[in-house]
């Protein structure tokens, strides 16, 4: 014992070179997606060949499990099936928004794929121009508003959701109608995004509603999402606050595609107004 | 003594400001990128025990990561330079020869010595670091000249930095 311990007193620089760099290395590999993925990706290669193999066989043995799991599945495919086909009915129905005189059709769509981790995040639905989607519409889902619609084809669309830098969309304080715009948050949270350009008159409470204004893509009074955090700050011509936004887009399943019957009129008028300035 | 914990102090800060102010946004077609800050962990006192100079470079490298937001790869090179520093120095140099607390700079040492010591550690930092930052050996000819002209940018500020704090007739 004692023999051991000189023996690492006198080459304790190499020991706590070894003890530092371990430390080093596991932040770097812990802390790094690329070195993970890499890292991960080489161990595999050794045991992936192994795993196959065991999992053939265990595949076999577990068929019954599969098939009765996939028996429940089919019924409970069945009855989101049935709850689709509900929420399509429903949208069927205009509405007719009698202030604006503007008509809203609403058009069911599944997700098929979507992300919230990225810093540009995109949906995929499985509705496309077939259906009647059109670039530039509005996307909600009940729990409030998701993003715009990107990019068409004939079956499928590209929805830029509300987790995207670029991504801004008019909202208004729901008591006092003070109009800002919404964004999502810069630290790349899916839950959190920023109301900003409120005007300096406007006393927002925490917990207060933040819905659409109605001057874009949206029908009036959609819900975004609710304060959670007043950045108070003196000396600004606006007010800028956090929100917690109302729709998890890590769990969403449905959407629907707002189609705003007036909106090519209303671009059109406006773009005259425009050239005749 | 705390007159060397000033200076050692003073000389982290300016090299940290320099390094992430300055240096980080120079970058040679996309080839060379001086990593100046080292100079700290080169220019620590002799006297410096093995535990103090491994946490100081081991934080020094966290603190550097901090800006580049690499975490772990500034540091992981910089044990390395410490560890390095340690075998060059105890090879090199005799450690009872010296009073008053010397540091290894160019104004002491000379500049045949330490133009040495600053190539090796660069050399071995600097190799650490392009390797693992690049994780692969794919592109191992771009790494291996970003390496090479990155190292001579770095020796190069080392020794002008040296030379303008040079002190003449301080090794008695």
């Amino acid at each position: 014992m004692r023999n051991l311990w000189i023996f690492i007193s006198k080459y304790n620089a190499f020991f706590l070179f070894l003890i530092f760099e371990v430390a080093a290395l596991i932040i770097y590999v812990k802390y790094n997606s690329f070195q993970k993925a890499t890292f991960i990706n080489s161990a595999n290669e050794v045991t992936g060949a192994w795993y196959t193999r065991t999992n053939e066989f265990y595949t076999y043995l577990s068929l019954k499990d599969v098939n009765d799991s996939l028996a429940h599945e089919n019924a409970r495919l069945r009855n989101q099936l049935k709850s689709s086909l509900y929420v399509d009915t429903i949208n069927k129905h205009k509405v007719t928004d009698t202030v604006y005189k503007q008509q809203y059709e609403y058009i069911v769509a599944k997700v098929i794929n979507n992300s919230t981790n990225r810093s540009n995040n995109y949906i995929t639905i499985n509705k496309g121009s077939k259906q009647g989607i059109a670039k530039g519409m509005g996307v909600i889902s009940n729990q409030g508003i998701v993003g715009k619609v990107v990019f068409v084809s004939d079956h499928f669309s590209v929805i830029q959701s509300l987790l995207h830098k670029d991504s801004q969309f008019s909202a208004m304080l729901a008591k006092n109608k003070e109009i800002g715009y919404v964004e999502w948050g810069d630290d790349m949270d899916p839950h959190k995004g920023l109301l900003k350009d409120v005007s300096n008159n406007a006393v927002p409470k925490l917990g207060e509603q933040v819905v659409t204004s109605g001057y874009s893509l949206f029908p009036e009074g959609i819900p975004i999402g609710k304060v959670s955090n007043l950045r108070t700050r003196t000396g600004g011509y606006s007010l800028n606050m956090e929100i917690a936004l109302a729709v998890d887009f890590s769990r969403l399943q449905f959407v629907d595609v707002v189609d705003n019957k007036f909106a090519n009129e209303q671009s059109a008028v406006e773009a005259q107004q425009k050239k005749n300035e | 003594m705390s007159r060397s914990i000033i200076i050692n102090l003073l000389r982290f800060v300016l090299l940290i400001f320099i390094q992430v102010c300055l240096l980080k946004n120079i970058n040679v077609y996309n080839l060379t990128t001086p990593y100046i800050y080292i100079l700290f962990i080169l220019l620590l006192p002799f006297e410096t025990p093995n535990i103090l100079l491994f946490v100081l470079a081991f934080f020094t490298g966290l603190i550097i990561d901090s800006f580049y937001d690499t975490p772990g790869l500034h540091a992981a090179a910089c044990v390395l330079l410490a560890f390095v520093r340690i075998l060059f120095i105890s090879i090199t140099v005799q450690k009872d020869g010296f009073d008053n607390e010397p540091e290894p700079t160019l104004s002491i040492m000379g500049f045949r010595w330490f133009f040495t010591y600053a190539l090796t550690l660069t050399l071995f930092h600097h190799f650490f670091l392009f390797n693992l930052e690049a994780f692969s050996l794919s592109e191992f000819q771009y790494t291996l000249s970003r390496f090479l002209l990155s190292s001579v940018f770095t020796v190069f500020l080392m020794l002008i930095s040296g030379l303008l704090f040079f002190r003449r007739k301080e090794r008695k």
